[in-house]
C-alpha cells in the first residue's frame, strides 16, 4: 500500500491568466475604438455621462444580482421590481409624501418582492428560475393594474436631482452605482454573509453541514437583490421624472448577461463583484454604440441575446478547459460522484 | 470457439490517484453458474463490476468475452454482448409502466407510433418467463423495491442476457422478497446465463452460489467452489492482514459521559443507545449502509430523528439541524469530502473560517481579517496544510490536504464532540498518519472522538471501544482488547 503515493499529484498553479476575462476587456476596447471611428460623438464628455447615467441602473441591480446568482440562483424579475418600485415611489412623491419617508417606503417594498420570492424557493422548493419567472410576470401585472396602464407624473422637479443632476460633471445615478457597488463589494468580500454566499452556491451541502442556516441566508440574498432594485427603480424614476408602467422591463437581460460577461458562473460559487464592473460597462458601451450608429431596436435585441449566450458559453469552456487539467468536477450543478476508490 | 468460459478477464489492473483498485487481477466465469464476489469495503469488487460492464476502462489487462478479445468495452458493447448488471440502485423511469421500462429506448413502432400493443405482449412474455404476476401495465414506482429488481431482471432477459451481474440485490430487499429472487437466479442459471453475485450477507452465498471469489486490498486471493469452503475461512480470506504498526499503542484517561444517545430512530435507524465519555475513541464499524453514517447525521442533525432522547453532560438536548449541534460543541468531518466538507471552488483561507465566521466578525458582520488571518495560519501550520498560500482553491490541493483544511475548519471552533466519518479514505499513507496523530491529541486533550471507519485495521488501531453496525441496529459492543476482525465481521454481516 506504499507506491501509489507518488500517483496524487499536487498541482499549484497560482498564476493562471483569466483568459475569460482578459477575451472580455480586449472586445470591449475593440468595441470601444470602434464606435469611436464611426461616429466622433462617442468620445464626447456628454455622451460619456449619458453612458454613465444608462449603466447607473443596471450597475446598481447588478450588485444583487451578482449575490443571487452566487448562491447557484437566479433573479428574473428584477426588470418588473424596478417597474412597481418606480410606479409607486412616483405615486407616493405625487400625492406630496415627504422624499424621505417615499425612499424607505419604496426599499421596503423591493424587500418585500424579495422575500415573497424567497419565500417559494424556500418553502415550496420552486426552482429559482420558475419563481422569479412568475413574479416577473405577476408584478408586471399588479404595475398595470394599480396604474390602469397611465404613467404617472407630478414627481417634485427636488427629486430630479438623483437620476438628472451632475456633481461636478459626475452624474449622481453614476455616484450611487459606486457606492452601492463598494458596498456591495464590502458585503461579499469583509462580511459572514458574503462569505455563507460563496459557501452556500460553492457546495450547498458542505455549507449545511458548516452550520449554516441555508434557508435564512437565501433569503437574505433575495431581499438584498430587491432592495437594491428598489434604488435603482428611484433612480430611473427619477431620471425620466414620471412613473412609466413598462420601466424596467426587459432589464432583467442587460443585468444577467453583465453579472455573467463579469465571470460569475452561472452554477454559483464563483465569481468577483470587481469584475461585474467590466460587464456593466460591457452592457452600456454596447447599447450607446448601437445607438449611436442608429441600430435599430429590433437589431439591439438580436446582439444582446447573442451576447448573454456567448458570455455563458465562455464561461463554461474556460471553466471545463481549466476542468480537464484539474480534478474531475464537472459544473452543471452537481459535483460528479466518482471519488476514486470508493466501493 | 471455446465455450466453457464465457467471461474471462486477465491481468486487470486499476489506478485511481492514491490507491490502487484493482492489482492484476484475472478471472474466469462460467455459463450456467453462480460466481460469488466478496470481500471488505474498498476491496475492489465494484471497480471490476464497473470494468465488466464497459463503465471504466482498466489501466492494464484483456477482457475475453466467448474466446474473443475485447478491444475497447464500452457500457453499449457490453450490453450488445449481453453482459446486463443490476445495481442496488435500480435504473428505471417510477413514472413509466413495467412494459415501457422493460423494452425502453427498444420500442417497436408501427407508422412512426410506438406499438403498446406488442410491447404488452413482448413484456408479459418475459414475465411469465420469470414466473411471477405483474402486470405489465402497472407503473413501476407503483411496485415495492423487490418487484422493482424483478422488473430490472426482466429488462437484461430482453436483452437475451448472458452474463448477469448482481450487486447486493439482498441489501433492500425482505426475506421473501429475496426468496423470489432466488427462485429466478436459479432458473437463469439452468438456461446457462452466467451469474456474477455480490453480497456482503454470507449465508447467501451458501445458499445460492457455486464458486466463490475473494478480493482483498485490489487483489485476488482465492476462487472456489463454495461446497468447498465455509464461512469462518471466507472471512478468514476477506480480512486477513496483520494490524500494521503504524497505529500508535495508546490508551487515554476515560473520563465522565458526555454524550448519552437513548433510543434513536429514523428513517434508517433502529432504537440506537450508546454512550460516549471524555478521553475516549468509540469507534462504529459495519458495513456501508449499516447505518453508521447515518447515525452521527442523526446525531449532528443533518438527518431528521424520528424519536429517541439525546443527553448531553446530563442535560437532555434537541439538535434539529447542523447549526444547533455546533451550538452544542459537536463537529462532523463528514464521509464525502468532496460533496459534503469542503468547498471546492474557495480559498484554503474561506474554508477553515466558515464554521467560525461569527466568533471573528464585529460590527455588522464585518470579519476582522488580521485575526482571521491568523487563526487560518496557525492552523495552516499546526496541521502542515501543504498549500502555497491560504489563497489558493481547496480543489488544486491533494486528497491528503483537502482533509486536513475539513479538519481545520473544526478545530478552529473547539467543539467537545468531534465525530471522524472515514477520515482517512482516499488518502495517502503519510496524510492519514499525521490524521490518527491528530486524532490521538484530540482525545488526550479531553474530547470526545467517534469514529467511523472501513479499513478494520485502523478502526482496531484507533478506538478504545468499538460498537458494530449491521442493518440499521448496533449488533455488538467490543472492547478493542478482544477486538478482531474476524469478530467485526461476524457481528455485521448478521
Amino acid at each position: 500500500m506504499s507506491a501509489p503515493n507518488r500517483i496524487e499529484l499536487q498541482k499549484n498553479r497560482n498564476a493562471k491568466i483569466d483568459w475569460s476575462s482578459a477575451g472580455i476587456l480586449i472586445i470591449l476596447a475593440a468595441m470601444i475604438i470602434l464606435f469611436g471611428i464611426m461616429n466622433p460623438k462617442f468620445f464626447t464628455p456628454k455622451n460619456l455621462g449619458n453612458i454613465l447615467r444608462q449603466i447607473s441602473i443596471v450597475g446598481i441591480c447588478a450588485v444583487g444580482m451578482t449575490a443571487v446568482i452566487l448562491t447557484g440562483g437566479i433573479d428574473l424579475s428584477v426588470g418588473s421590481v424596478i417597474g412597481i418600485t418606480a410606479v409607486s415611489g412616483a405615486m407616493m412623491l405625487s400625492s406630496g409624501m415627504p422624499i424621505p419617508i417615499a425612499i424607505v417606503l419604496v426599499i421596503l417594498i423591493g424587500a418585500t418582492a424579495g422575500g415573497f420570492n424567497a419565500f417559494c424557493v424556500n418553502i415550496f422548493g420552486i426552482p429559482p428560475l420558475i419563481t422569479t419567472l412568475g413574479s416577473m410576470t405577476a408584478l408586471r401585472g399588479l404595475i398595470y393594474v394599480i396604474t390602469g396602464g397611465k404613467s404617472v407624473y407630478g414627481i417634485p422637479a427636488s427629486f430630479k436631482f438623483i437620476g438628472q443632476g451632475d456633481i461636478f460633471i459626475i452624474p449622481v445615478s453614476a455616484i450611487i452605482m459606486v457606492i452601492v457597488f463598494i458596498l456591495g463589494y464590502v458585503i461579499l468580500n469583509n462580511t459572514v454573509f458574503g462569505r455563507r454566499i460563496y459557501g452556500i452556491g460553492g457546495n450547498f451541502e458542505a455549507a449545511r453541514l458548516s452550520g449554516i442556516k441555508v434557508k435564512l441566508e437565501l433569503a437574505k440574498v433575495y431581499i438584498y437583490a430587491g432592495m437594491l432594485s428598489a434604488i435603482a427603480g428611484l433612480v430611473l424614476m427619477s431620471k425620466v421624472n414620471s412613473g412609466q408602467p413598462s420601466a424596467g422591463d426587459g432589464y432583467e437581460m442587460d443585468i444577467i448577461t453583465a453579472v455573467v460577461l463579469g465571470g460569475v458562473s452561472v452554477s454559483g460559487g464563483e465569481g468577483k463583484l470587481i469584475k461585474v464592473i467590466i460587464g456593466v460597462v460591457f452592457m452600456g458601451v454596447l447599447a450607446n454604440g448601437m445607438m449611436m450608429l442608429n441600430i435599430g431596436e429590433f437589431q439591439q435585441r438580436l446582439v444582446k441575446g447573442l451576447v448573454l449566450i456567448f458570455a455563458v458559453a465562455l464561461d463554461i469552456v474556460s471553466k471545463n478547459y481549466s476542468d480537464t487539467r484539474g480534478k474531475k468536477i464537472r459544473h452543471t450543478g452537481k459535483p460528479v460522484a466518482d471519488s476514486g476508490c470508493k466501493e | 470457439m471455446d465455450c466453457e468460459n464465457i467471461l474471462e478477464l486477465r491481468g486487470i489492473t486499476k489506478i485511481y490517484p492514491g490507491v490502487i483498485a484493482l492489482d492484476t487481477v484475472s478471472l474466469k466465469f462460467k455459463p450456467g453458474s453462480v460466481h460469488a464476489i466478496v470481500g471488505e469495503n474498498g476491496a475492489g469488487k465494484s471497480t471490476f463490476i464497473k470494468i465488466i460492464t464497459g463503465a471504466i476502462h482498466p489501466d492494464q489487462g484483456e477482457l475475453f468475452f466467448q474466446g474473443e478479445y475485447i478491444r475497447h468495452n464500452s457500457p453499449e458493447n457490453a450490453i450488445e454482448l449481453g453482459i446486463s448488471a443490476i445495481y442496488q440502485e435500480l435504473n428505471l423511469l417510477p413514472h413509466l409502466s413495467v412494459a415501457e421500462n422493460i423494452f425502453y429506448n427498444r420500442y417497436k413502432t408501427r407508422g412512426g407510433l410506438i406499438d403498446f400493443k406488442d410491447l404488452e405482449k413482448r413484456s408479459a412474455q418475459i414475465i411469465d418467463k420469470l414466473g411471477v404476476n405483474i402486470d405489465p401495465c402497472t407503473l413501476v414506482k407503483n411496485l415495492s423495491i423487490g418487484y422493482q429488481q424483478l422488473v430490472e431482471i426482466a429488462k437484461s432477459l430482453s436483452k437475451n442476457v448472458k452474463v448477469l451481474i448482481m450487486d447486493e440485490p439482498s441489501a433492500t430487499l425482505t426475506d421473501t422478497e429475496l426468496k423470489y429472487v432466488f427462485r429466478i437466479v436459479e432458473k437463469l442459471k439452468q438456461e446457462g446465463v452466467a451469474i456474477i453475485y455480490i453480497s456482503h450477507r454470507l449465508e447467501e452465498i451458501f445458499e445460492i452460489c457455486d464458486e466463490v471469489t475473494v478480493f482483498r486490498d485490489g487483489r485476488l486471493v482465492d476462487t472456489c467452489l463454495v461446497k468447498d469452503t465455509d464461512k469462518e475461512s471466507l472471512i478468514k480470506r476477506m480480512v486477513n492482514r496483520p494490524v500494521s504498526s503504524i497505529f500508535p499503542k495508546v490508551k487515554f484517561k476515560r473520563g465522565e459521559k458526555v454524550l448519552e444517545v437513548k433510543n434513536v430512530c429514523t428513517k434508517l435507524l433502529d432504537t440506537i443507545s450508546f454512550n460516549a465519555y471524555r478521553g475516549e475513541r468509540l469507534g462504529f464499524a459495519g458495513l456501508i449502509g449499516a447505518g453508521r453514517t447515518e447515525v452521527v447525521r442523526a446525531l449532528f442533525g443533518a438527518d431528521p430523528i424520528e424519536s429517541g432522547e439525546i443527553f448531553l453532560k446530563g442535560k437532555k438536548v434537541t439538535i434539529k439541524n447542523p447549526s444547533d449541534a455546533i451550538k452544542l460543541g459537536i463537529a462532523l468531518i463528514p464521509e464525502d469530502r468532496k460533496l459534503q466538507g469542503a468547498l471546492l471552488h474557495l480559498s484554503v483561507g474561506k474554508n477553515i473560517s466558515i464554521v467560525n465566521l461569527k466568533n471573528l466578525a464585529g460590527f455588522f458582520g464585518i470579519i476582522r481579517q488580521k485575526e482571521e488571518a491568523e487563526s487560518i495560519g496557525e492552523y495552516i501550520k499546526e496541521l502542515r496544510i501543504k498549500t502555497p498560500s491560504t489563497r489558493q482553491l481547496v480543489k488544486n490541493l491533494s486528497g491528503g490536504n483537502q482533509q486536513k483544511v475539513v479538519l481545520a475548519k473544526w478545530l478552529l471552533v473547539d467543539s467537545d464532540i468531534i465525530i471522524f466519518d472515514e477520515p482517512t479514505r482516499g488518502i495517502d499513507v503519510g496524510a492519514k498518519q499525521e490524521i490518527y496523530a491528530l486524532i490521538n491529541a484530540l482525545a488526550e486533550a479531553g474530547k470526545v472522538i467517534i469514529l467511523i471507519s472501513s479499513e478494520m485495521p485502523e478502526l482496531i488501531g484507533m478506538s478504545d471501544r468499538i460498537l458494530v453496525m449491521a442493518e440499521g441496529r448496533i449488533t455488538g459492543e467490543l472492547e478493542t482488547a478482544e477486538a478482531t476482525q474476524e469478530k467485526i465481521m461476524h457481528l455485521s454481516s448478521i
